[in-house]
């Protein structure tokens, strides 16, 4: 942590995650939505403390993954799957594993900036807390806001207008906001669905910083059609790919160096180098 | 080059458009329908208000302070059943504001598939039934059962005015003719017809909460009920307001339901579990049969009064729907 931005410190406010990297593996996932296969046997580890990237053509199945790992998956009528999900060696799909407890621990960032419009900077930063019921002072709360904001690369340019809705941000405001509230129940994990890929990009820049800062206390899966991207903010990286009329899945998984410079399999050196997709 | 002092006067160009004639013909007529619509309304409040002008000007203010309906002794006025109206409805409100709300939450958010189209058309159903229908339930099913929740608030609460009933609660044999026919059983009826007009506007407006901020609200760690709270509530605001404003407008309006519930009595009265009360438009029923020409006019004058307050009603929410989220959505 070098940059200026993260020398404050605040106090733990106790939030409803533990705020420490966590490790994801997903063993066996396949998913179906109606009676459509769409993910056939997916086998991955995401370690703690790293950015995973996943890669890979449209309609590949990389999206349903990543909602199948906070259990987003199943709010999606019709929607199914199989498999078990592990986060650090808890099942997250167990029975008696709540829901709610599942997404706390494992944040998310979709692909279309959904800030809640009418409710403050403010309020959407601390909308988690609201919803869990995690009550916090004010003192806490603004400076929950101003760290999360920072660490989001957001509190330069909002910390006048805090009190304005979240709805008046431009689009890349909006998603860093986005960032900013995933943040502030402190996740062990961070799921993001190709979140620049409606950005300009200086807002694109900014969300790759916060990335890379990151990292160290949360664990990152990313989707991206960015190859460069990938290529920028992750150690490690899967390629998905669905063959024509079968379910998608991994070709190829490994570190993102490795991924990319000399990949094993034809399909993957095909798609990292433009040929497809 | 020469110089000019100042560049020649713009004017804009006048554009003409040419339709072709089928185009013509559908405009034509879809403001015809729009126009008539409108001249039906003035038309409705033109007459009234005419009719109107032989009762007030006999009157006077009288007419809004007098209790009493008694043409007979050249008593007449609507000041009791401009209170009855407003109880009626008000009851009605209360009733069905928490199950219209409830029933539309549940039908978008909770139910599953199967059970959610069922629903759909059985509270679409719940409208269709004719209002008389509700009446003779209201008064042989839901009256006698009504009656011992009655008993039971006037012995509970029976020291707010509005639940006191002039009988003794602890008495061996409670006087059960106390509480029938009463504004609180009459309300619970109208409920029953709020409801699904409350439900559809409400329904509509949740199943079109954007699914992004509500994804959003479920992946932060929030209920069902939490993401309804932050995003479902606050995005229907204008539907919910609208949907409620509908049904209050059904409320003060319903007649032949409160004909049939409500024994009528000429008297203001907060107590509502009591027998006896009368709204506007019962009243304009159950006297036009029988009434002289004068008599007529006073009625007329009733229904104007019923008249101005439904618009008044419905354009507060027309203007609180505008200024709210969901108002391209809402219909009304």
């Amino acid at each position: 942590m070098s940059t200026k931005e993260d020398v404050i410190t605040v106090p733990a406010p106790g939030g409803p995650g533990t705020g420490t990297a966590g490790g994801l593996d997903a063993v066996g996932i396949s998913a179906w939505f109606g009676g459509t296969r769409v993910l056939a046997d997916v086998t991955l580890s995401m370690p703690p403390a790293t950015v995973t990237a996943l890669i890979g053509p449209s309609g590949c199945g990389k999206s349903t993954f990543l909602r199948i790992l906070n259990r987003m998956h199943e709010s999606v009528p019709g929607a199914q799957m199989a498999g078990e999900v592990s986060l650090d060696g808890e099942e997250i799909y167990a029975p008696q594993y709540r829901v709610t407890e599942a997404r706390k621990h494992i944040g998310m960032v979709f692909q279309k900036p959904n800030p809640f419009p009418a409710m403050s900077i403010a309020d959407n930063v601390t909308a988690g807390l609201t919803l869990t019921g995690t009550k916090l002072n004010r003192k806490d709360r603004s400076d929950l806001v101003e760290k999360c904001l920072r660490q989001a690369h957001l509190w330069d340019e909002v910390k006048d207008r805090i009190g304005q809705p979240g709805g008046a941000l431009s689009g890349g405001q909006q998603q860093r906001l986005c960032i900013a509230r995933a943040l502030a129940v402190r996740p062990r994990v961070l799921l993001m669905d190709e979140p620049c890929s409606a950005l300009d990009p200086t807002s694109t820049l900014r969300v790759e910083e916060t990335i890379s800062e990151l990292c160290s206390e949360v664990t990152i899966v990313i989707v991206t059609h960015n190859m460069q991207q990938a290529a920028r903010v992750s150690q490690h990286t899967a390629f998905f790919l669905a063959e024509q009329g079968s379910p998608g899945g991994i070709v190829e998984h490994g570190p993102t160096r490795t991924i990319f410079s000399e990949p094993s399999d034809a399909r993957t050196a095909d798609y990292v180098r433009g040929r497809f997709g | 080059m020469t110089v000019t002092s100042a560049p020649p006067e713009a004017v804009p160009r006048r554009l003409t458009v040419t339709h072709d004639t089928g185009d013509r013909i559908f405009h034509g007529a879809a403001r015809s329908i729009g126009l008539f619509v409108l001249f039906m309304t003035g038309a409705i409040g033109v007459f009234l208000g005419y009719q109107s002008i032989p009762t007030l000007h006999r009157y006077g203010l009288h007419f809004f302070s007098q209790t009493q309906w008694q043409p007979e002794l050249d008593r007449i006025g609507i000041a009791a059943v401009l209170v009855g109206t407003v109880e009626v409805a008000f009851v009605a409100m209360v009733v069905s504001f928490p199950l219209a709300l409830g029933l539309a939450l549940f039908i978008t958010d909770y139910a599953p598939k199967r059970i959610k189209s069922w629903l759909v058309t059985t509270v679409d159903l719940m409208a269709a039934v004719p209002s008389i229908i509700y009446g003779l339930w209201g008064f042989f099913l839901l009256g006698p059962q009504a009656m011992n929740v009655g008993r039971w608030l006037s012995e509970y609460l029976g020291f707010l005015p509005i639940f006191k009933v002039d009988t003794d609660p602890h008495a061996a044999v409670w006087q059960q003719s106390r509480y029938t026919g009463s504004v609180f059983i009459a309300g619970l009826t109208v409920s029953m017809m709020a409801i699904p007009l409350a439900c559809a506007v409400m329904r509509s407006v949740f199943d079109q909460t954007p699914l992004g901020e509500r994804e959003a609200a479920m992946a932060l760690g929030g209920t069902r009920w939490g993401a309804a709270k932050m995003v479902v509530f606050p995005f229907a605001k204008g539907g919910i307001i609208g949907g409620t404003m509908l049904a209050l407008g059904r409320a003060l309006g319903e007649t032949a339901a409160v004909l049939i519930v409500l024994a009528p009595a000429y008297a203001i009265s907060d107590r509502i579990l009591q027998t006896g009360g009368q709204t506007t438009s019962a009243l304009i029923a159950s006297n036009f049969g029988n009434a002289t020409r004068s008599q007529l006019s006073a009625l007329l004058t009733a229904g104007f009064v019923l008249f101005l307050i439904t618009i008044v009603v419905n354009s507060i929410a027309a203007v609180i729907i505008r200024r709210s989220r969901s108002a391209a959505l809402t219909e009304i």
